[in-house]
């Protein structure tokens, strides 16, 4: 577990437990949590694969400018995991949508 | 669209404090951020700054994000600027627009890219990522972590994660190349830390600046400096090693590390050490998608290219401010001084701020800066100097503009 619950510093921490959904799996999560913070706490750490070679992609700049975490959410597509906070019954799918799955 | 006397884009440190200083004297301000979550590179920021006291950059963000509520800013957070256009209009994600007749440009600093083989791996990420991942949302972003590159930021991170109870193998030289320049460089590495002694923001800092104050010793000690490292707070500091390659096929399972003599060559023997976890630090730069009409300059000292602009922060474009990293790597509590002054400067020619108030403010940016206790870049007062004088030398602020849009 990469959870820190205890921190030298920062203390105990707070947050309410809540749940989502990736690739079709159920995962627990704490309320403040980015996508991409509450993925990694369960270990994931492949947010996507890249179009061309079809190679592993994951958390990298962390303040949304390298959109390597780009997943799709509740639908919506290119999403970046790091800077959108996860809602308890989220639906995060890896990567962005295929083409013919878009609105 | 909606209408607002200033539009800022940025709600980090500089953002938010120019909110609150033209909020707070009458003004109608709207802040823009693409993080849904304001406070920017604050997020994740933890340092010791005294015996018992620390700089928690969460709690920081979440005060100045509840005095720019409390002064009526509107907040766009989760919104991006993806255009500025004359008069001003900021085009949004959606198609939305924002109009303003001022704008303060806040948009910080990035990493730069240190592609060495392997980098793009689940589990190679910026120290900034690892700061803000461990600090703010409390998830450890590996077990046994190898940080490369030696800087402020990469040591302050090392230590933040040593507290947060990963194994920190080493800080390491990324490889000698054109792209790493200096960084991969022993010797270099060695004058850079003692240059911070006096500034270290930390104890974890001071041991390491402390390792080689003496100036005439530094030569013999990057020739005498140990291949396993020197230990410092418990983390290995590794200067004649480096990283040339990450391994792993699905995800990060080891680094390559090769030794290196003085100089940074590499001896040809190299290892594989087992790490989940790998942390690169190229150093930050200023960001400036936004500022493309401004009059600019490359100024290494500030970490890049940077916006020319007033002591009132105004660019060469009237009425087009900014504050912060944007201008130059520095501080959070810099960053702040200088988005107060942005927003007294849009406050005053609303009529809405005394003169002297604004005057107060300018002079206390260079007064935070003496006293700020970490430091980015070693030479920034002269690259802040420099700045002033091209900012001098481009004129009027009309002749400027002109040449600005040519």
């Amino acid at each position: 577990m990469q959870r820190l619950t205890e921190h030298p510093v920062l203390g105990p921490l707070g947050g309410q437990p809540i749940s989502f959904e990736f690739d079709g799996i159920v995962y627990p999560a704490i309320e403040g949590d980015s996508v991409a913070s509450a993925l990694l706490a369960c270990g994931i750490r492949t947010l996507r694969r890249s179009k061309q070679a079809g190679e592993p992609r994951g958390i990298y700049c962390g303040i949304g400018h390298c959109y390597e975490c780009r997943v799709t959410v509740d639908g919506k597509s290119s999403v970046r995991a790091c800077i959108t906070p996860v809602a308890d019954g989220m639906v995060v799918k890896p990567g962005p949508a295929p083409a013919e799955a878009r609105p | 669209m909606t209408a607002f006397d200033v539009a800022i884009v940025g709600a980090g440190p500089a953002g938010l404090s120019a909110a609150i200083a033209a909020a707070e004297a009458g003004g109608r301000v709207a802040v823009v951020d693409e993080n849904r979550v304001p406070g920017g590179r604050l997020l994740g920021q933890l340092h010791q700054e005294s015996k018992d006291s620390w700089w928690i950059g969460q709690k920081v963000a979440a005060g100045l994000g509840e005095r720019a509520a409390a002064a009526g800013v509107e907040l766009f957070c989760g919104r991006e600027v993806w255009g500025m256009h004359p008069g001003w209009f900021l085009a949004l994600d959606g198609g939305d627009t924002i109009s303003a007749p001022h704008v303060v440009l806040a948009s910080g600093a990035a990493e730069r890219a240190m592609p060495i083989p392997g980098w793009t791996l689940p589990g190679v990420m910026t120290v900034g990522a690892a700061q803000t991942l461990t600090n703010f949302y409390r998830v450890r972003p590996g077990q046994r972590i190898a940080v490369v590159g030696v800087d402020p930021l990469s040591l302050t991170v090392a230590h933040e994660l040593k507290m947060a109870g990963a194994d920190v193998v080493g800080i390491f030289l990324p490889p000698l190349s054109k792209l790493s320049g200096q960084g991969g460089h022993p010797g270099h590495n060695l004058g850079y830390l003692s240059g911070l002694a006096s500034l270290a923001p930390n104890a974890f800092l001071r041991a390491a600046a402390g390792l080689v104050r003496n100036p005439v010793a530094r030569k013999a000690a990057a020739r005498l400096y140990p291949e396993s490292g020197v230990p410092v707070l418990g983390v290995p500091l590794k200067l004649k090693q480096s990283i040339t390659a990450i391994e792993g096929d699905e995800r990060v399972r080891a680094v390559e590390v090769t030794d290196i003599d003085a100089q940074g060559r590499p001896k040809g023997r190299t290892r594989l050490l087992e790490v989940d976890c790998v942390c690169l630090s190229g150093g930050l730069y200023p960001v400036q998608e936004l500022t493309g009409g401004c009059a600019a300059a490359r100024i290494d000292e500030l970490g890049g290219q940077v916006p020319l602009h007033s002591e009132e922060m105004e660019t060469t474009l009237k009425n087009v401010f900014v504050a912060g990293n944007v201008t130059g790597i520095e501080g959070a509590k810099v960053a702040m001084a200088q988005g107060t002054v942005a927003g007294l400067a849009v406050a005053a020619r609303l009529g809405l701020a005394e003169p002297a108030r604004l005057r107060d403010a300018i002079a206390s940016v260079d007064d935070v800066r003496r006293t700020s206790p970490i430091t980015f870049l070693p030479n920034v007062g002269e690259g802040r100097r420099k700045a002033g004088e091209l900012w001098a030398a481009a004129g009027t602020h009309q002749q400027a503009e002109a040449q600005a849009w040519a």
